[in-house]
């Protein structure tokens, strides 16, 4: 390694040395290092398993705009729509077809576990709303009491989800109805729920007594093929009478919720500050550690200044440290944040994992801020005054 | 100014503090060294020694006064300047000040690297040169920890002379030394300036010294008193 330093800095690289030399402490650092990467790791995996999980159901459908109430901030939040407002809508000669999405939570209990699942009421007559993971099997929902259950859902043992088809279906009471699921898609516990189902909207409206046929959740549209979306979106909001309602493209209503859970809710803005703190806890260490170095060797660094050594010099020995301790304690930082999160994700079905993107991007804050903080330390070395030394 | 002359001050006058706690410590001081020579700097602590080593050597500002070395003056020298200049010094310190992660070898390498980026088996070649001028060939890979006070002492002087300085400041470098290391260190100081021009000023109280020096400077209340040649 030393060797290698040498020949990347063209000079004796000093700070890997002197970090090396106690290496006890340099462990104790690299492990502080690791710490607050592993800190930072775990926040952003839930924050992007938030983020995936809030999109997740966005994908199950297939639609272009979206018509919502006007407090409809997430899928599942928020009033209903008057369906008339979807033969205002179906006016326009470019939106093609419409259709109404029930949304509402269903539990069921399974021995002592009891599960929340989202429940999507769909007119089994317009498959073409649906995403193909759905959309093959939606002809089963026209009888009813019929569901397509998510495989995924936490709370029923995956090998007995993978088991269900039309020769061997799986029967739940829930909202006092008994739903027979006889096949299953792959959706994956959230944050608002342990899964997914689908049913038709009559066996929906039959399961959610107070529920009204002609207010779905939300409406749905489909235009014409090449068709402008925000054009048709700007000619909507003047079409439609109640200027009240959120009438979006569906692609920015999927971010919109996005960016309400992340930045609204206080889960997103919790785990957001957790990324903060984990970003200030490994700043904090790097500028300790580099702190206390530069003050542990005052004298010596006293010596290179009246031999002539000039600020870039120190600055590179700091800078140099502070990469060695960024890029070495990312390392088992990564390692132990992935192991975290496979178990998290094993344990909760949520879509937690480490993706390359984290792992660079989480890779180079550690360096930019370990840098940050090595540049902070370097003002402790004005207290190095070769004057001294004699 | 004599071309010959490494440093040259007139009236150099310094001071400690400021406001009414100011206090003068260096007074008119007046002082012509020629290259290659070998000068001792004798007085009773506080008599400014260490101020006077200090503002040639370009470690502290100077003040007042006329202050050339090896013709560039020091008076309104910016840092940079300064600090460019200590780059043709070497210090010997009176505490081996040795970076204790570092090995003997590598050590006596910062003394070479500090002028330009020379290639790593060249600033070995001439670290190894130095430590075997003064007898530490066969302690080069070790760490300070590892050696003792007379050879760690040895090792800085090895750091001070390894990039051919125009000027050795040295604050009691034989202090850490037995009688033949001390004497062996004066003799090597003394060879170069005959050899390389290399100039010495030395505060020291040992006596042993003394008789090797071409000139004995006295201070004392931060005037000197004495000056006294040797042939």
């Amino acid at each position: 390694m030393t060797i290698v330093l040498q020949w990347l800095f063209g000079r004796l690289p000093i700070g890997w040395l002197q970090l090396t030399h106690k290496r006890g402490r340099f462990i104790a650092a690299l492990s502080g290092v690791a710490f607050a990467n592993v800190l930072v790791f775990v926040q952003l995996g839930i924050m992007n398993s938030m983020a995936t999980a809030t999109l997740k159901p966005y994908e199950f459908f297939n639609a272009d705009i979206m018509i919502s109430a006007p407090d409809a901030n997430a899928l599942a939040e928020g009033g209903n729509v008057a369906r008339q407002w979807m033969l205002q809508a179906l006016a326009d000669p470019d939106v093609i077809s419409g259709t109404g999405l029930f949304i509402a939570k269903a539990p069921l209990k399974r021995g002592d576990t009891d599960i929340s699942l989202t429940t999507f009421g769909v007119d089994p007559g317009q498959p073409g709303f649906l995403a193909p993971l759905i959309a093959g099997d939606i002809a089963f929902l026209e009888v009813q009491h019929v569901a397509i259950l998510d495989r995924l859902t936490r709370g029923i043992p995956r090998d007995e989800a993978a088991a269900i088809r039309p020769q061997s279906p799986f029967s739940f009471e829930t909202q006092g109805r008994t739903l027979t699921a006889i096949t299953t898609f792959a959706g994956g516990g959230g944050f608002g729920g342990d899964g997914y189902m689908f049913v038709s909207d009559q066996t929906f409206l039959s399961m959610f007594g107070a529920r009204s046929s002609t207010a779905p959740n939300h409406i749905l549209l489909r235009v014409q093929y090449g068709a402008d979306v925000s054009a048709i979106v700007e000619r909507l909001r003047g079409l439609i009478s109640d200027k009240t309602l959120r009438i979006r493209s569906y692609a920015d209503a999927a971010q919109e919720d996005l960016r309400y859970q992340q930045t609204r809710r206080p889960t997103g803005i919790i785990f957001g500050f957790g990324v903060l703190i984990g970003v200030l806890v490994g700043l904090v260490i790097v500028y300790q550690v580099l702190s206390a170095d530069v003050a542990d060797h005052l004298r010596e660094y006293a010596t290179f200044k009246a031999m002539g050594y000039g600020p870039r010099f120190f600055l590179g020995i700091i800078v140099e440290e502070a990469l060695v301790l960024g890029i070495l304690g990312f390392l088992p930082g990564l390692a132990v944040g992935a192991a975290i999160l496979t178990l998290m994700g094993k344990v909760t079905t949520l879509p937690l994992a480490m993706t390359p993107g984290m792992a660079v991007t989480v890779f180079v804050g550690t360096v930019v801020f370990s840098v940050l903080s090595g540049v902070i330390a370097t003002r402790r070395l004005a207290a190095a005054d070769p004057a001294d030394l004699f | 100014m004599d071309r010959n002359m490494i440093v040259d001050t007139r009236n150099m006058n310094h001071w400690f503090g400021t406001g009414e706690a100011r206090k003068q410590v260096l007074f008119d001081i007046n002082l012509a060294l020629p290259r290659g020579s070998f000068t001792v700097l004798m007085g009773p602590s506080g008599s400014g020694k260490t101020t006077v080593l200090t503002l040639l050597g370009c470690l502290r500002a100077v003040q007042d006064g006329t202050v050339k070395l090896t013709g560039h003056e020091l008076h309104g020298a910016s840092e940079a300047e300064l600090t460019r200049l200590r780059q043709r010094l070497g210090f010997i310190f009176q505490s081996h000040n040795l970076h204790e992660s570092l090995t003997a070898m590598q050590n006596v390498v910062m003394g070479v690297q500090v002028r330009a980026r020379v290639p790593d088996d060249l600033a070995r070649k001439a670290a190894a040169v130095a430590l075997g001028l003064v007898g530490l060939s066969d302690r080069m890979d070790y760490l300070p920890a590892n050696l003792s006070g007379g050879q760690k002492q040895r090792v800085a002087v090895a750091r001070a002379l390894v990039g051919n300085p125009d000027m050795v400041f040295a604050d009691e470098p034989t202090a850490a030394l037995d009688k033949d290391s001390a004497a062996d260190v004066v003799d090597l100081l003394k060879r170069l300036g005959a050899e390389r021009g290399t100039t010495t000023l030395l505060v020291t109280h040992d006596n042993r010294i003394l008789d090797r020096a071409d000139r004995i400077l006295t201070l004392e209340d931060g005037k000197i008193v004495t000056v006294q040649e040797h042939a």
